[in-house]
């Protein structure tokens, strides 16, 4: 479970960009966190790993802080949390089981990391990701060589390396096309479900979002407008989060995601 | 012309009311550096006057000239009926000497370059190693090879040692520098990525940093080895031994076809070199 409790942080220019952010994400809930570019989203995530630091507040993983934790004590958090990127943040000339592998740099020292020796389980363990991402035949491959879809699924083998307690997950989608969009949202939330992990995942496709996620957090210029339900996500909450616009293309959707959702369940 | 409801008036001007006739018809690029146009002018103008001024104090010895001419002819003249036969043996150690300079100074100089350069990237390491690290470079990069030469051969005497520590000094504030700057513009993501496992300090150098700058390392590595090469020839005439020691003798007694020859030499194998770093380049891509 991670709790945030009054996060806030103000970058060193004055600009404000979260405004004391509360809320809580229960095991193996998918919590999609929309709103606009410049809103704090990416801000908020990296908070909860301190890539960014806090300006103040708290951050709670399963009942541990993690905000106050030392240098040494935050590795030790980091690697609790899998990450998961825009643009996939591979390490291109590194092939893809090294990238996999680098899930695990958290646990191994640094000799065996720098000799690429790591433990059997570790291995063995990589090896059976890429197999649920569908990758295994391209373990040995550089990760430059794979398309946008197959390095998203490495970056998502990458943080499951890790063995998670929660998963952050930074735009997924940002870059790739409709239908692979879709078939890696339904990954990461097949693999939630699976491990009954938590997760945010900040999305700008609100279509997306409502499809895939079982719970929505609004953010608007660094505060929390709104958090519920996706069926809940109206014209008055589109406007509340972006602004006016002509939302119907949007609310059209939403019979057929009822409906696609159910279909999800069931399959 | 229909709008969709709700954004009816979402900046758009009516187009019905105004044509193209209403907009002008030129535009300048806004002037960048000097907004005043007088001012613009005016250093335009100082500067064209300073540099006629400029040239008309330099003295030109045109006697000197004209008698120098014909021992420059000389010179082109041994380029062009280079011998290689009669200094054979001097030019043949010179050679072996310098190429063993340019190596093993190239091979010292990376594997120092290699902790400074990454103590001098700012996005890995706290400001005061910064700071120390970009002091070592800065020292390095402002004694100019012949200096530090005579001072080498001065402490360490006549031969390739002194050499070989001049080119291995002057390698590191040449490779640090490319080197960090290099580290300074990675890709911020799989900096952040590698961040996010939990990994160490050592792990992220090697796993997020290495990847990227290893190609450009290699070929710097090429490329410093070249110039190593050049900068022995040069440094070999105050004493820090090479193909620069006999190059330095072949003038001194006026045998400007074994001068020519040595030259020659130095060509062709720099062009060796450049060829062969480019495939190097393209194969650690």
């Amino acid at each position: 479970m991670l709790r945030v409790d009054a996060l806030s942080k103000t970058y060193a220019t004055g600009d404000k960009a979260l405004d004391s952010v509360s809320f809580t994400v229960e095991a193996g809930q998918v919590v999609g966190l929309i709103g606009p570019s410049g809103a704090g989203k990416s801000t908020l995530i990296r908070c909860v790993n301190r890539l960014v630091e806090p300006t103040s507040g708290s951050v709670h993983l399963n009942n541990q802080a993690i905000t106050g934790l030392s240098r040494k004590q935050l590795g030790e958090m980091r690697r609790r949390i899998g990450m998961i990127f825009q643009e996939y943040a591979l390490v291109e000339r590194l092939t893809v089981m090294e990238n996999v592998l680098s899930g695990r740099l958290g646990y191994v020292s640094f000799w065996r990391s720098f000799l690429r020796k790591f433990p059997a389980e570790d291995v063995q363990q990589a090896y059976a990701l890429l197999d649920r991402v569908g990758l295994i035949q391209h373990a040995n491959k550089r990760a430059d060589a794979l398309s946008g879809g197959q390095r998203q699924r490495v970056g998502i083998a990458r943080a499951l390396e890790q063995n998670p307690e929660l998963l952050l997950v930074d735009e997924p989608t940002a870059s790739l096309d409709p239908k692979t969009s879709r078939s890696i949202m339904r990954l990461i939330v097949g693999i939630c479900q699976e491990r009954n992990l938590p997760a945010i995942i900040n999305i700008h496709d609100v279509v997306l979002a409502r499809q895939f996620t079982q719970r929505l957090i609004g953010l608007q210029d660094g505060k929390v407008v709104f958090d519920g339900l996706p069926s809940e996500l109206d014209d008055s909450v589109l406007t509340r989060i972006y602004g006016e616009e002509d939302w119907t293309a949007i609310e059209g959707d939403r019979a057929e995601d009822a409906e696609s959702a159910e279909d999800e369940s069931v399959a | 012309m229909s709008s969709s409801p709700g954004n009816s008036s979402a900046g758009y001007a009516s187009a019905d009311a105004v044509t193209n006739t209403d907009y002008p018809t030129q535009w300048r690029r806004p002037p960048t550096l000097v907004k005043d146009t007088k001012l613009r002018y005016a250093l335009i103008i100082g500067a064209i006057v300073y540099l006629i001024l400029a040239i008309g104090t330099v003295e030109v010895n045109w006697a000197r000239v004209v008698e120098g001419l014909d021992r420059g002819w000389r010179f082109i003249k041994g380029f062009l009926q280079p011998d290689f036969t009669t200094r054979w043996s001097d030019i043949k150690t010179g050679m072996i000497e310098s190429l063993t300079m340019a190596l093993t100074s190239t091979v010292a100089g990376v594997l120092i370059s290699i902790p400074i350069g990454i103590g001098a990237a700012r996005n890995l390491v706290p400001p005061f190693v910064y700071r120390i690290c970009r002091a070592i470079i800065a020292v390095s990069r402002s004694l100019q090879e012949i200096i530090i030469a005579i001072l080498f051969v001065a402490m360490f005497g006549f031969g390739p040692f002194a050499g070989f520590l001049t080119l291995s000094f002057a390698t590191i504030g040449f490779l640090s520098k490319l080197l960090a700057e290099d580290i300074e513009v990675v890709d911020k993501s799989q900096l952040e990525a590698i961040k996010a496992t939990g990994a160490s300090w050592w792990q992220l150098v090697n796993y997020a940093v290495q990847p990227q700058v290893t190609p450009r390392l290699i070929g710097l590595s090429l490329y410093r080895l070249d110039i190593n090469f050049r900068e022995s020839a040069v440094i070999g005439i105050v004493g820090a031994g090479g193909i620069g020691a006999t190059l330095n003798t072949a003038i001194d007694r006026y045998e400007f076809d074994s001068a020519g020859a040595i030259l020659l030499l130095i060509i062709f194998i720099v062009m060796l070199a450049e060829y062969s770093s480019g495939y190097a380049r393209k194969w650690v891509q």
